[in-house]
């Protein structure tokens, strides 16, 4: 029989089908704040969810090491643990490590084994390349041979905690309300297939990249592809690894800005680039002729986070619910209105987002006003 | 001596219809009609029917059936009728048999082997009645990544020259020469008005049709037929071509007769002469060379237009397709082995060439696995039906299909195999004026666009059933086939998951 930890795709369907619930909060200021807002709005959307998986991401988590790649590794044995740190302190130069402290939660059946580690990469990296493509390189390597082992997030002053639960359990096994971040993503997951294996939950994550996702990608089979072609490897058949490897290949790889991303992964239709303005729309309809294969078709929200940043898109007909609040420097974004209301009624706006048209957040950068906003068409 | 081949097909005349109005002998461009004066009726010549269906179409009375001559040898499971009067046909002859069309031998046609998907419940379908449903489709060279200045967030990338086509379905290469002038005229028109474009293949672009060179695909072929500054500069796309899905690895002969005025002027030929077309390009006889041929029309073109490299589906296609994308080619045309001909050497047509399904298949997976298949465009054509195979084609890899037959049948073709006749009682593949003129280039580009049209209608529901409303969402998403009755080798080249699985 199949050990179910280690499964998360257990027929080998084309690719694991998911909705869910998804929310985010950010202050733009960058004041910390605890997890429990949060966890009361996702835990608010629990109909959403079945239980088989819950997760969070978390910005500004370790400021004592702020500079250093974060990794939060989950390890089925003993086996996978040693030979893990073996790589790691073969590739990298470790800093700390420890096992993530854990409380046992009703609901959480047979968790397998989380710890974290610090590094920097030293005088370990052999060829010219930046010191984020040496991490990706290493933690591909580390999830696609050797057995037993995932790594949830390897970004730096960041970190992913996810499992299969409810998000609330998850959030509780994890001791969420204890961390405090200026920028938190939440989801809460209703797979089609009863996966066991934890790192299938969101958030998806690349270095600082992280993606949580309610949709269903129907153009995942080319996306796929094309993505094979940069070098990614896919090892998860989910629709949402997709997101967080296109984003990181488009802003990372290929220098584009976030504003131009969301118009490659949910662009404009050909009619509305016909009619932009000189500039702008050879602009648009390069981007669309050269990333067509980038294209997310189909029905999906998603909040994609990395340092300093939090967008929130959906597809370009938007077939699934997003909602935009603000107060004062709080920027959220969730499934549902009800969530954000229960954790700050009093807001100073709360909106739908035109399909297509990416909600974006920034560090340091005040939130735009509604004029800004119907301007960029976003409202 | 008399010939041993019996008719193919009886002509049955019912004679309680007949009224003797003689259209059937007037129609026949086969001489399988004739009026006996003497008796004073219309009688037939079996042997001369090649069950093209003229006569039946148009007789006023509707008197007229062809049916199979019911002639059967004695039972041989090796030895089958078109064996034998074959070798009879050569042993009265003692040359090769001539053939048009494609192939009619029962190979696997693999489209009918696969199976769309669409979305239920976890994804909503998409109602092309109510929502945008896009096809629109850029053929040419993409760069790997697009650069944008990092201050004033302007373009940097220069792209290669584009061609967007509205619907991702162009006519096939069908020279001048081989069909009528109506046809090219029903084409260029029916290319134009529904935004796609049309080939002249290798005979060169009559003067007439120079003002639909916008939507004009212009070959340069062995041959170099009608290639001259001003035929180069009218396209929207210039297309080497090296091969022909029905006959890899020959070249052309439109014999003398079919040289008519317009045709020499157009081809560039001494009227009345055989427009031999050489098996290779003799300028061709390596991947290097095809290099220089691309850049020089490239130069020719001041980098205005994509150049297209056409090829037959053979064994070694992805390697060689490789090689040209590496070589310079804007856009790759492959020719599966169903792929039809004006006139081919019957052997070669049916026994030479791969099915372009896998063709396709491993060139579009070979061109990933290299990282460079953004940087042509890849067309099949070989046999395309319907939209379904057009759909099926775009999953599989595919940015856009020909389609050869499916437009002549369009026209009025009935699929009767007499191209390389020049008898065609269709007009469609002559050049005699008095068969041509059975083409009205108004009614034939109507009818043109009107199969465009409704294949788009077609396609774009089964896009909206996937829950895709982009095309290029479903350009080699090969999740969204599935196959039957097929090997697990057959299934691990056509890169698709056995149904159910």
């Amino acid at each position: 029989m199949k050990d179910m930890r280690k499964v998360n795709n257990p027929h080998n369907d084309d690719k694991v089908i998911d909705a869910c619930s998804i929310f985010g909060a950010m202050d733009v200021t960058g004041r910390r704040f605890s997890g429990n807002g949060v966890i009361k709005a996702i835990t608010n959307m629990h109909d959403r969810s079945n239980g088989l998986g819950g997760g969070f991401a978390v910005y500004g988590l370790y400021p004592a090491y702020a500079d250093s790649y974060a990794f939060h590794i989950m390890y089925l044995n003993d086996a996978a643990q040693n030979q893990t740190e073996a790589f790691l302190k073969e590739n990298l130069h470790i800093l700390y490590g420890e096992k993530v402290p854990t409380k046992p939660t009703a609901g959480i059946v047979n968790p397998p084994l989380f710890w974290r580690y610090f590094a920097e990469v030293g005088n370990h990296k052999l060829e010219d390349i930046p010191d984020d493509d040496y991490i990706v390189a290493k933690v591909m390597q580390i999830n696609t041979t050797i057995d037993d082992v995932f790594v949830f997030s390897s970004g730096k002053n960041m970190g992913v905690f996810k499992g299969v639960g409810y998000p609330e359990q998850i959030a509780a096994y994890f001791c969420l309300e204890q961390y405090q971040g200026y920028l938190w993503t939440a989801h809460g997951r209703f797979p089609t297939n009863t996966p066991g294996w934890w790192g299938g939950a969101h958030p998806f994550s690349v270095l600082d990249w992280t993606v949580v996702h309610n949709g269903e990608i129907s153009s995942y089979g080319i996306n796929r592809r094309c993505l094979e072609q940069f070098g990614y490897q896919c090892t998860m058949q989910t629709d949402t690894e997709v997101v967080a490897y296109a984003v990181d290949l488009l802003v990372r790889k290929h220098g584009l800005p976030i504003e131009l991303v969301a118009k490659i992964l949910a662009p404009p239709f050909w009619s509305n680039i016909s009619r932009q303005a000189n500039g702008q729309k050879e602009l648009l309809l390069t981007l669309r002729q050269v990333y067509g294969s980038l294209l997310l078709n189909g029905p999906f929200t998603f909040i994609i986070a990395h340092q300093g940043e939090m967008i929130g898109l959906t597809d370009r007909i938007r077939l699934r619910p997003l909602t935009v609040g603000e107060k004062g420097s709080m920027l959220y974004l969730s499934s549902e209105e009800s969530a954000i209301r229960l954790v700050s009624p009093d807001l100073d706006r709360a909106w739908t987002p035109v399909g297509g048209e990416p909600v974006i957040g920034r560090l340091g950068k005040p939130l735009p006003s509604q004029r800004e906003l119907v301007i960029a068409g976003v409202m | 001596m008399k010939m041993l081949v019996p008719p193919k097909f009886r002509v049955v005349r019912d004679a309680t219809r007949c009224i003797g109005c003689q259209v059937c002998v007037n129609q026949c461009s086969f001489d399988a009609h004739y009026y006996d004066a003497e008796d004073v009726v219309v009688c037939s010549r079996d042997e001369n029917c090649v069950a093209c269906h003229r006569c039946a179409t148009f007789c006023p009375t509707g008197a007229l059936t062809i049916t199979r001559n019911p002639l059967d040898y004695r039972e041989n499971q090796n030895w089958h009728r078109e064996d034998i009067e074959d070798i009879w046909r050569q042993a009265e002859s003692g040359g090769m048999l001539l053939t048009g069309m494609g192939t009619d031998k029962g190979y696997p046609i693999y489209w009918d082997h696969l199976l769309l998907n669409a979305s239920q419940v976890t994804n909503p379908s998409i109602d092309p009645l109510r929502e945008p449903m896009e096809l629109t489709t850029y053929l040419g060279r993409k760069p790997d990544k697009v650069k944008i200045s990092p201050d004033s967030l302007k373009l940097e990338t220069e792209m290669a020259p584009q061609v967007r086509i509205d619907v991702p379905v162009m006519f096939s290469a069908m020279s001048y020469g081989a069909v009528s002038l109506n046809v090219h005229k029903s084409l260029a028109r029916a290319a134009t008005e529904m935004g796609t474009l049309w080939n002249t293949g290798e005979g060169g672009l009559h003067p007439s049709l120079y003002k639909y060179g916008k939507n004009t695909i212009v070959q340069v072929a062995s041959g170099r037929f009608g290639v001259q500054p001003s035929y180069l500069h009218a396209a929207r796309v210039v297309e080497i071509k090296i091969g022909q899905g029905a006959k890899p690895g020959i070249g052309g002969h439109l014999p003398a007769e079919k040289v008519s005025a317009e045709v020499s002027m157009t081809r560039m030929i001494p009227r009345g002469t055989d427009a031999l077309s050489p098996a290779p390009q003799h300028d061709i006889y390596s991947i290097e060379d095809l290099t220089q041929l691309i850049y020089a029309l490239k130069e020719a073109t001041n980098y205005t237009k994509p150049i297209s490299v056409k090829i037959a589906a053979v064994h070694n296609s992805a390697a060689i397709a490789s090689g040209m994308v590496r070589a310079g080619a804007d856009i790759i045309v492959l020719d599966g082995l169903r792929g039809a001909t004006g006139a081919a050497p019957k052997v070669i047509r049916d026994n030479v060439g791969i099915p372009i399904e896998l063709a396709l298949a491993s060139v579009d997976t070979r061109l990933r696995q290299e990282g460079i298949r953004n940087q042509a465009s890849l067309v099949i054509s070989g046999g395309i039906r319907n939209s379904g195979d057009v759909t099926k084609a775009i999953a599989l890899g595919a940015d856009a299909v020909n389609i050869g037959t499916a437009a002549l049948v369009a026209l009025g073709c009935h699929v009767c195999q007499q191209c390389h006749t020049g008898k065609c009682a269709w007009g469609i593949c002559t050049t005699d004026l008095s068969l041509t003129r059975r083409i009205n280039p108004e009614i034939g580009a109507r009818r043109l666009a009107n199969l465009l049209r409704g294949w788009s209608l077609e396609i774009k529901d089964m896009l909206g059933g996937m829950g895709i409303n982009a095309i290029e969402s479903l350009r080699g998403n090969r999740l969204h086939l599935r196959g039957v009755g097929l090997t697990d080798t057959e299934l691990e080249i056509l890169g698709v998951r056995m149904a159910g699985s």
